[in-house]
């Protein structure tokens, strides 16, 4: 008996760490912030055994502060990239707070901005004010839709949402694939496989080119906003958020109290994807203006990352995937003024989770600075 | 008492009408597959169907295999509507398994027969590519077996693949072919043990620790790739193990081929998987490993170390992810690509569940996996009127059918995914 009572306190205990009720500020502020610390310092070594000399190591996170901070145009970098992480880490967050580890949100944006891209190119006449909010809602419904399929088989069946949201990622690829090639799909007069551009009705409108024409931030960013308003009334103010923190935090419990698992697996799944979504459509919308083999470029995994940062709070998604926008436009810059790879960003990505995701081993590496854990 | 009892009652009689309802759900997909082989295989197709068993210069060379693809398939749909209906009106007979496995399996032929209609297609050269596609499954769903018999759900199969297959290519590059195996394996191993001390030690979350190590894995080796390997190609430019042919063995015609002439891999992982159940079911150490996976504080109790039971289980399933992994490299075009293990460790993980936990049952999985490959493959150089994307699609689909409608049938180590606590 108190095998199974003292393993239920710890799976809570973890489900708390990936989704905390009433998080502590030492949780909540300075692991993260010794996360990013020791992730930089790591990902300096990296490049130390890769031959690459100190003073470069020294221009690269140079160049990373400068490209995500330095200028108009490194925040306006920072916040583009960081508007479809914030979205697609929202619906993240939501699957977190329910239980559910969703790792298709790629899938989904792949989904959602294809969804997106055929309304954007198709309606011709129609005025913005229509033709943009359909747009957009065409790639929620559609990465909704898509993830509400793995959201099925989890209540249906019991099988794991991380092996059918990874296998629905990899066929979305495919199927973005395909339908490039389609002929009322594919940019008339271009043999390889570009869709043809939205319409500029439907376009997320630039917001900075009074100031400087290259300026890419886009409206997108008042989406974002929303969302994260949104998410966080959801959440925290409805039946349905109630509903959804329950189960994840003890899902007998939940049950008990006669709340639909089943029902709630389907809808926090829909609403996930529903967010990742419209990330798809805010990179087609806003930046790419067209679909393109791989538009989704990863952002469904460091989704994760940024849900994960944030600790499934909308608040701190928001800042998580402001973060990550940084090392993102920064990492650009990076790899053009010292010539370090932009995959370096991903290895101080992963690690950072890593830390975040186990302050057990942050304790271990910097025994000051932490008050004892209770009890021991 | 009396709570207990009608407890006791109610689960048979619910699993009853459980049962009969699968057998109703088979008989229902087993009809609806007769009237698709019926309505588009075999009315869709003329003229014979040839598939090649032997080249002209093996030692003995026999015939093509020819066969009528319009009657073969009406038969084969006559064969499924007959299991069908069998299905249907006897519900929760015990052929259950069986006939949607044949059901499935005829599916496949009449749909193979459809395709190749009128043309030529090397059988024995396919079967023979879905034992090498198999390999990377099989191993990852043996390295899923092994970690999740102690109860350490592995996500990182996947990047242990990647590593291995890294790893391969670099040391195979400067050390030569042997050399670079050696590497990975050990590469492999470390992440297995980065892994368990994660979960174990630091009791981070299984699912968490699992998917971080994978994307740790991608960002290392992508950097790696696009920062050296671009600059230094001699770096990534390993020696391939070669396909060796068994003496004699490897002279029998289409199972000379397809088993007894492979590489180095495909025996590695025959004999992995049969070292690998000897060692669980047969051996002591086995039996304790599964104790810790289904009652750990039982073992516990019976002195055995769960920590340690833990860290060797899952270091040795980091060893065979890392064994399989060099087959992207070492056994297959010798150059390693960013992201080149392309989500097989998923697909692992999946022929592990669909192999109920048992390594030969994954190993059987991967092969209907790496059929469902080495098909897509194959069918896109024959060219059918479905575009290859969705040919290509097939495994991945194959996956959720197979996760979906498993799962719930096979059971996991009873302690699967939880920490354990020493008290």
């Amino acid at each position: 008996m108190t095998d199974t009572t003292s393993q239920s306190s710890l799976t809570e205990k973890l489900l708390q760490r990936a989704a905390p009720g009433r998080a502590e500020f030492e949780d909540l502020v300075i692991v993260p912030i010794f996360a990013v610390i020791v992730a930089l310092i790591v990902g300096a070594l990296v490049m130390l055994a890769t031959a690459v000399d100190i003073e470069t190591i020294g221009r690269s996170y140079l160049a990373l502060l400068q490209g995500s901070l330095g200028s108009v145009n490194a925040i306006s970098e920072t916040l583009t990239s960081a508007i479809p992480l914030v979205l697609a880490g929202l619906g993240l967050a939501l699957g977190f707070r329910a239980g559910l580890f969703n790792i298709g949100a790629e899938g989904q944006i792949v989904v959602g901005g294809i969804a997106a891209v055929i309304v954007g190119f198709s309606f011709p006449g129609l005025p913005w004010i229509i033709h943009l909010p359909l747009a957009l809602l065409a790639g929620a419904l559609a990465g909704g839709l898509y993830a509400s399929i793995a959201g099925y088989l989890r209540a249906a069946t019991g099988a794991h949402e991380v092996i059918t949201t990874i296998m629905l990622n990899l066929s979305s690829y495919l199927l973005l694939s395909w339908m490039l090639g389609l002929e009322w799909m594919q940019r008339p007069g271009r043999s390889d496989p570009v869709s043809k551009s939205v319409l500029p009705s439907a376009e997320l409108p630039r917001l900075l080119t009074d100031i400087d024409p290259n300026l890419r931030l886009h409206a997108g960013i008042f989406v974002m906003i929303a969302a994260v308003i949104l998410v966080h009334w959801l959440l925290f103010k409805t039946k349905t958020g109630f509903e959804y923190r329950a189960s994840g935090e003890n899902p007998d419990a939940a049950r008990y109290a006669g709340m639909h698992a089943s029902a709630i697996i389907v809808f926090a799944m829909a609403t996930a994807g529903a967010l990742a979504g419209l990330a798809g459509a805010n990179q087609v919308l806003g930046v790419l203006e067209r679909a393109t083999p791989g538009f989704s470029s990863g952002i469904g995994f460091d989704a994760i990352s940024v849900a994960l940062l944030g600790r499934s709070h909308p608040v701190g998604v928001l800042f998580a995937g402001l973060l990550f926008g940084a090392l993102e436009a920064g990492g650009r810059q990076m790899q053009v003024d010292a010539g370090v790879s932009i995959d370096l960003i991903s290895i101080i990505q992963a690690l950072i989770i890593v830390f975040i995701a186990a302050p057990l081993l942050v304790r271990a590496i910097f025994p000051w600075g932490f008050k004892k854990p209770a009890g021991r | 008492m009396t709570a207990a009892s009608t407890t006791d009652l109610a689960p048979d009689a619910k699993i009853d009408t459980h049962k009969a309802r699968q057998a109703r759900i088979y008989g229902i997909v087993l009809i609806g597959l007769a009237i698709l082989v019926a309505a588009v295989f075999g009315y869709g197709s003329e003229g014979n169907a040839t598939f090649g068993l032997s080249r002209p210069r093996d030692p003995w060379v026999i015939p093509n295999l020819v066969i009528p693809a319009a009657s073969f398939n009406y038969i084969a749909a006559a064969v499924l509507a007959f299991l069908g209906m069998r299905q249907f009106m006897r519900g929760g007979s015990r052929w259950s398994t069986v006939s949607i496995a044949v059901g499935f399996a005829l599916a496949t032929a009449a749909f193979l027969v459809w395709a190749t209609a009128g043309k030529s297609f090397s059988l024995t050269g396919m079967l023979s590519a879905t034992v090498v596609a198999a390999v990377p499954i099989a191993l990852g769903g043996l390295a899923g077996v092994l970690s999740e018999r102690v109860a350490v759900v592995n996500i990182a199969i996947e990047g242990m693949l990647l590593a291995g297959a890294f790893t391969g290519a670099l040391m195979g590059s400067l050390l030569g072919g042997w050399g670079g195996l050696l590497s990975a394996v050990l590469v492999g191993g470390m992440f297995g043990f980065i892994l368990a001390a994660l979960v174990v030690t630091y009791r981070m979350d299984q699912i968490i620790a699992g998917v971080v190590i994978t994307l740790f894995v991608t960002g290392v080796t992508s950097y790696v790739s696009s920062q050296v390997f671009s600059e230094y190609r001699f770096l990534n430019n390993a020696p391939v193990f070669r396909a060796w042919k068994i003496p004699f063995l490897g002279d029998i015609p289409v199972i000379g081929p397809v088993l007894f002439n492979q590489n180095l891999f495909v025996y590695g992982a025959f004999i992995l998987v049969s070292v690998a159940t000897y060692y669980l079911f047969y051996t002591r150490y086995g039996l304790r490993a599964r104790s810790v996976g289904e009652h750990p504080r039982a073992a516990d109790t019976l002195g055995i170390n769960v920590y340690r039971t833990r860290y060797i289980n899952v270091t040795l399933a980091g060893m065979v992810a890392g064994f399989g992994g060099a087959w992207f490299t070492l056994g297959s075009v010798g150059r390693f690509d960013e992201n080149m293990t392309g989500g097989l460790g998923y697909i692992g993980l999946a022929a592990m569940i669909f192999g109920r936990w048992h390594p030969f049952g994954a190993l059987m999985a991967a092969l209907i996996f790496g059929f469902a490959d080495s098909l897509q493959q194959k069918l896109a150089i024959v060219r059918t009127p479905i575009p290859s994307e969705f040919l290509a699609m097939a495994p991945y689909l194959a996956t959720i059918v197979v996760v979906a409608g498993f799962v719930g049938r096979s059971r996991p180590p009873a302690a699967d995914g939880k920490p354990y606590v020493k008290e």
